[in-house]
């Protein structure tokens, strides 16, 4: 799960992390008032799931209320790679001596999370990871313990700093990891950390996102999701406890196993039509199941076929045929369906299938190049 | 020979009276497994599947001298079940449960590392040994005793590939089903140097998938071991940034897409075919023609 800026930073401040003063506002009146408020020059930062905003014109400057209110009405409805900013961050503008990046994430091949720390922070931290990997400090914590105090260290005396930075940067470290522990974070980076004119060290943006499989104990992230910036088919998806993508294409893609519905989708490319999603519908196919996937599927408009790929396993396939032909009864389908089932039971399961006048195929080849052709 | 279990291997179920623990316990006892008992705490003293329960991992051990566990019990309690069979010293550990927290995973794959057990998982089918144990939730019927040795990331993806080897006449030594998290007690990295060893795997077939960098550090190792090895990548069409099912399984940035671990197996000579009849063909040319029993 992502969240805004905003709310990112929001939840530093909860922590005691400096971050610049600002508000949220959702209408250019609303950002020209807290403008005012503020008293001073400020940065008005377009909130999208998206990373590039700046250059596709989502930060402007501005000085006194009018002119942050017109900054925000051009910000506000405009469109950044395909999403609609709908709120603005209004915050006062920093005067910056320089720029440093720190961020925490895990480190799938050591196993365990890693802080990073660099001086040449504000532009994308991967490039600088390729050009100039020097310049990037990476710190693993204690997979067991934690962040130790020596690690801090570690992160601080990586570069030439001055007493009060590296005192200061200490405490962002510090902060920071407890923030992405307390809150089950995949990444929590602040991209700039800003040294100010004036000595302060500031979050001047935050990105944090979350472990899906740790939301359950935190109620109050989930209410930070917003449905408007997820595709509805995808929210729908959710609230059946089904894993569902929504692709560009027009071939529907259903199967069992995420691994097997990711190969599905390759061999669908392969054969030269193009995946309108990934649905993982899990172990089995109860008739519950495929008529709720097939369903959701179809109510893409897009859509002009769909595949249905299936591998009985203990599940067995003609249980898994009697409940496509269930399913597919349940709903008018108007669109071409061809279903892949294969493993325990799988003729008898086919005989089944092909009684009801339903295409199938044996292999996930032949099933790729039937919908295929179909949809063409 | 085989790697990690065979049908010595002495199994326990913990959360054996649940539903899925219960059903699997029971396909594991019919496909032969030794399922010497289960756990779930507050029903010690019962017996369930005709097999003894007890309260407690260690005593469980005590009890039947059990060296390899398999784990059922839900997310929020699947990595302290796991760190209570580590304590009691199980060998080999196998977590089937999904949706366990990353950051309830981290130390326990290192406690598991440190015990000098073997850890499976989380988010996995578990691992089989054709004709002798299976500790997981395959379809056993579909596996054959044979020479090629398997690692996958992805549980359906594993049973279509066995399934094809299967039918070629190509039978398996062992299949590990590491799992599709990003944390995992067990990569393909740590089965190689095991099937390295095993006189009777003629070559290994990895299937991997989109995100992290286990594939890459996989065909290092291939290298270095000089195992006849075949590879398949799964979500080579998948767009970056998006989660496909498995937690593991998201292209973010420039890591973990699929070109980059094609490349890294192509690189060091094992071939990475697209489609089933491919693995068939590449299997064929490491290791000649299946012998017709």
């Amino acid at each position: 799960m992502i969240i805004h800026e905003y709310q990112g930073k929001d939840l530093l401040k909860e922590m005691g992390v400096p971050i610049p003063g600002g508000r949220v506002a959702e209408t250019p009146e609303e950002a020209g008032k807290i403008a005012g408020e503020l008293g001073k020059k400020v940065a008005v930062k377009a909130q999208v799931h998206v990373g590039g905003r700046g250059k596709a014109g989502g930060i402007k400057l501005a000085t006194g209320a009018d002119e942050a209110e017109a900054k925000a009405k051009e910000i506000i409805g405009m469109d950044i790679k395909g999403l609609t900013v709908h709120k603005v961050l209004v915050e006062e503008a920093i005067d910056i001596e320089s720029e440093l990046y720190l961020g925490i994430t895990l480190d799938r091949s050591k196993g365990t999370h890693v802080i990073m720390f660099s001086t040449e922070g504000g532009v994308d931290i991967e490039e600088v990871a390729e050009k100039n990997p020097e310049a990037i400090v990476k710190v693993h914590v204690d997979p067991m313990r934690g962040l130790l105090d020596f690690h801090i260290r570690q992160v601080c005396f990586a570069f030439d700093m001055s007493k009060e930075n590296r005192k200061a940067l200490g405490t962002f470290v510090k902060t920071l990891y407890k923030l992405y522990i307390a809150k089950d974070c995949t990444i929590a980076e602040i991209n700039p950390l800003v040294i100010t004119k004036d000595g302060r060290m500031l979050a001047a943006d935050a990105k944090v996102n979350f472990d899906a499989n740790a939301l359950y104990r935190h109620p109050e992230l989930e209410e930070m999701a917003e449905i408007s910036e997820e595709d509805p088919l995808e929210v729908k998806a959710k609230e059946m406890g089904l894993a569902y993508v929504r692709l560009d294409g027009e071939v529907g893609i259903i199967g069992n196993g995420a691994g097997l519905v990711m190969g599905t989708l390759d061999e669908v490319n392969r054969v030269g039509g193009k995946p309108a999603n990934f649905l993982d519908v899990g172990g089995g196919a109860s008739a519950e199941v495929v008529t709720k996937s097939l369903g959701l599927v179809l109510s893409d408009p897009n859509v002009k076929g769909v595949l249905f790929n299936i591998f009985g396993g203990i599940t067995r396939g003609d249980e898994v045929a009697k409940g496509i032909v269930a399913g597919t009864k349940a709903l008018d389908v108007d669109r071409p369906l061809v279903i892949r089932l294969s493993g325990t039971n799988e003729e008898e399961g086919r005989k089944i299938l092909a009684d009801e006048g339903i295409e199938t195929a044996a292999t996930m080849e032949e099933a790729a190049e039937k919908i295929v052709s179909l949809t063409r | 020979m085989s790697i990690l279990i065979d049908k010595n291997t002495k199994v326990l179920v913990q959360g054996i009276t649940g539903k899925e623990g219960s059903f699997h316990a029971q396909q594991m006892i019919e496909y032969g497994t030794q399922v010497v008992g289960g756990v779930t705490p507050g029903k010690g003293g019962q017996t369930h599947l005709d097999r003894p329960v007890f309260n407690t991992v260690s005593e469980a051990v005590d009890k039947t001298g059990a060296d390899a566990s398999i784990i059922f019990v839900p997310a929020p309690f699947a990595a302290d079940a796991a760190n209570e069979a580590i304590a009691a010293g199980v060998k080999t550990v196998v977590c089937i449960t999904e949706g366990v927290p990353i950051n309830d995973m981290v130390p326990v794959r290192e406690a598991a590392l440190r015990a000098g057990v073997q850890l499976v998982g989380p988010n996995c089918p578990g691992l089989i040994t054709p004709g002798e144990c299976k500790i997981g939730i395959m379809p056993g019927n579909i596996f054959s005793s044979g020479p090629v040795g398997l690692i996958s990331r992805s549980g359906t993806l594993t049973y279509q590939a066995v399934d094809a080897l299967t039918r070629a006449g190509f039978g398996q030594s062992t299949c590990v089903g590491i799992g599709g998290d990003p944390i995992l007690g067990t990569y393909f990295k740590d089965c190689l140097p095991h099937f390295a060893k095993d006189d009777k795997t003629k070559a290994v077939v990895l299937i991997g998938e989109i995100g992290g960098s286990a594939e890459e550090e996989a065909a290092a190792l291939v290298k270095e071991l000089g195992i006849p090895a075949v590879a398949m990548i799964a979500g080579r069409t998948a767009p970056p940034g998006k989660r496909m099912g498995h937690a593991g399984a998201i292209v973010s940035g420039s890591a973990g897409t699929a070109a980059a671990k094609v490349k890294a197996f192509e690189d060091v000579g094992v071939a990475v075919p697209e489609t089933m009849d491919g693995l068939i063909k590449e299997v064929t040319k490491l290791i000649g023609a299946p012998v017709a029993n």
